[in-house]
């Protein structure tokens, strides 16, 4: 059993191999891209792209302070820096280089934190990034951003390159459901409706999107029809998508591979506690760390399911 | 490019640094706030660098994309580089004597966002030899010969960033990349080697592969002689170990009062009068 099988989905690449591939294809497009690693390259798979242009890939070593700052400055001479590490290691090891070196001076630069959540599995919760989001949404002027699967990770590879300011783009780790095709439409800022419904509205991203479009599939069988929104931007966020939904839908339930506080629950909960408010329930890590395990697992035990989803709708239906 | 055409004399340069001091202290005493004895360390270094011929800028074009760039990474010392710029022609004098106040770009630490010629933002300490890193390397990308100088406090040395950047500046054999350090000696709350004593800079940074001097950087010609050294290095980064007094200028003024420091504090106007007058 994975995440989307319920309705149907087929498991297609992980979010890190698309970015990785798209980075690529961009990298001939825009010459101002150029990588800067803290040697995981082979992992966040911007090794891609600095096999392709081996001049503009910068591995400054185990040293992500140094590494982050140097993005900054790369930025400051017209350059695109993308720098790609661990969620944890990024956002947590150089928040204050993040701070300074580019919200702050609101520097041209896209930060890749691959890894994320606890599907990364058997590493173990000192390298699952669960407070990713929360840091990169308390940064002014930081745009945030979740994906859900290849296709859309590749498109919002191209938006955010396009995009001129600081974004953090998360990424995780193994092979996830296919929700998109390369028919649909990314745009930053814009929530996907991916699965219309009018008694309650399930807002997630990242691989929650698969579960919540699984739950829905199980809840039409019992007739409560779920609306599924694909909040893949945290920041920005998508405030008619979640107004329209709880003016339309008598519940929200938020679902998120991220610790319980500062993530896309707090985000939506914000928009919603000012018109409209409707009941809402949550579907995330909680307030913990979680452990070793393997992923399908570790998903289960902190209820990373859409049979939690399902339990917190009818808390709230 | 207007500095580098118009290279003052050291005898034009000792006059120019008096007039950078007497900036420092009237702007600091008129914000109420500020660090002017850290400005007044680093005043030689600043000096040479813009007036001396060292660097390559335009104050009227500061987006100019083959300028050479100046960081401040101890931004608390940003008085000394407001003077210099608004000496350089990129304001006026009487725009830094709004410093500190609501409303005006020269804030406490450098803030590009808001001052065009400013080139890094700093205040959190240790990140601007990497920022430095980052534009030399895109100065090599973009083939525009533009050089970087960092200046660096030795009180921030402590900060475990600049040794990652001390190494990775060496990887990318970062020839057109100056760092500076102002070793003034103190500290916030006392003297650099009671503090975090790092021992011999020069030793440390030369381990690196770095090219090293170390010289009286309150010493006009020395800093010049070590500016023009270094100019000559092109195949690894560069590093003046400067050693300087916090205060310099004024110091028989600023121990009067009793306190050998004198660190994040601006002079009273009664004092800021007698140092005025004591730089004549």
């Amino acid at each position: 059993m994975y995440l989307g099988e319920m309705s149907g989905l087929k498991i297609g690449q992980a979010t890190r191999d698309a970015f990785g591939d798209a980075l690529k294809e961009l990298g001939e497009k825009y010459p101002e891209i150029v990588t800067v690693d803290g040697d995981v390259g082979n992992s966040t798979r911007t090794e891609v792209f600095a096999k392709a242009f081996p001049e503009r890939a910068f591995n400054m070593g185990i040293a992500e302070s140094n590494m982050v700052s140097v993005a900054g400055g790369l930025a400051s001479t017209g350059k695109i820096p993308v720098v790609a590490s661990f969620a944890a290691f990024l956002l947590c090891n150089a928040y204050d280089q993040i701070r300074m070196s580019i919200a702050f001076p609101g520097m041209n630069v896209k930060l890749v934190g691959t890894h994320a959540g606890i599907s990364i599995g058997e590493d173990g919760p000192s390298q699952m990034g669960i407070e990713d989001v929360s840091l990169a949404c308390s940064l002014p002027g930081m745009v945030v951003i979740v994906t859900a699967d290849a296709v859309s990770t590749k498109a919002a590879t191209a938006a955010m390159i396009e995009y001129e300011g600081p974004v953090y783009l998360r990424l995780g780790r193994p092979n996830v459901a296919e929700i998109y095709t390369t028919e649909d439409t990314f745009e930053i800022g814009k929530a996907n409706t991916v699965r219309e419904g009018d008694d309650v509205t399930i807002i997630a991203n990242g691989l929650m999107v698969a579960g919540a479009l699984d739950a829905a599939t199980k809840l039409a069988e019992e007739g409560i029809s779920a609306r599924v929104i694909d909040m893949h931007t945290v920041k920005p966020i998508d405030v008619d998508a979640i107004q329209k939904a709880a003016r339309e839908t008598s519940a929200i339930v938020v679902a998120e591979e991220h610790m319980s506080h500062g993530g896309l629950g707090s985000a939506v909960s914000m928009v919603v506690s000012q018109a409209n408010p409707v009941p809402m329930a949550y579907v995330n890590v909680g307030d913990c760390f979680a452990e070793s395990g393997d992923p399908q697992g570790l998903l289960d035990k902190y209820g990373l399911t859409a049979a939690a989803i399902i339990e917190a709708v009818k808390k709230v239906k | 490019m207007a500095a580098q055409a118009n290279a003052l004399s050291i005898e034009e340069l000792k006059e120019k640094g008096k007039v950078l001091r007497r900036l420092i202290i009237r702007m600091t005493t008129e914000a109420g706030s500020g660090h002017p004895s850290s400005s007044l360390s680093a005043v030689e270094v600043v000096n040479a660098l813009w007036f001396g011929g060292f660097m390559k800028y335009d104050a009227q074009n500061p987006t100019w994309a083959a300028r050479d760039r100046f960081i401040l990474s101890k931004g608390h010392a940003v008085p000394v580089l407001y003077a210099a710029m608004a000496e350089a022609g990129y304001f006026s004098v009487d725009d830094v004597m709004t410093l500190r106040k609501l409303g005006s770009p020269f804030e406490g630490h450098p803030n590009m966002k808001r001052l065009p010629g400013i080139e890094a933002s700093t205040g959190s300490l240790g990140q601007g030899l990497s920022l430095g890193i980052g534009q030399a390397l895109g100065a090599r990308l973009n083939k525009n010969g533009a050089n970087v100088f960092v200046v660096i406090g030795d009180g921030e040395m402590g900060e475990g960033q600049v040794w990652e950047a001390l190494a990775g500046a060496e990887k990318y054999k970062l020839g057109n990349l100056t760092a500076i350090i102002d070793q003034n000696g103190y500290q916030q709350t006392g003297a650099t080697k009671d503090v975090l004593d790092l021992g011999s800079f020069e030793e440390k940074i030369a381990a690196f592969g770095w090219h090293t001097q170390t010289i009286n950087g309150n010493c006009q010609e020395s800093v010049v002689a070590a500016l023009e050294t270094a100019s000559k290095i092109t195949d690894r980064p560069k590093a003046i170990i400067s050693q300087t007094k916090k205060g310099y200028g004024i110091l028989p003024v600023l121990e009067a009062t009793g306190d050998s420091n004198f660190h994040g504090k601006p002079l009273s106007p009664e004092l800021a009068e007698k140092a005025l007058a004591y730089l004549g």
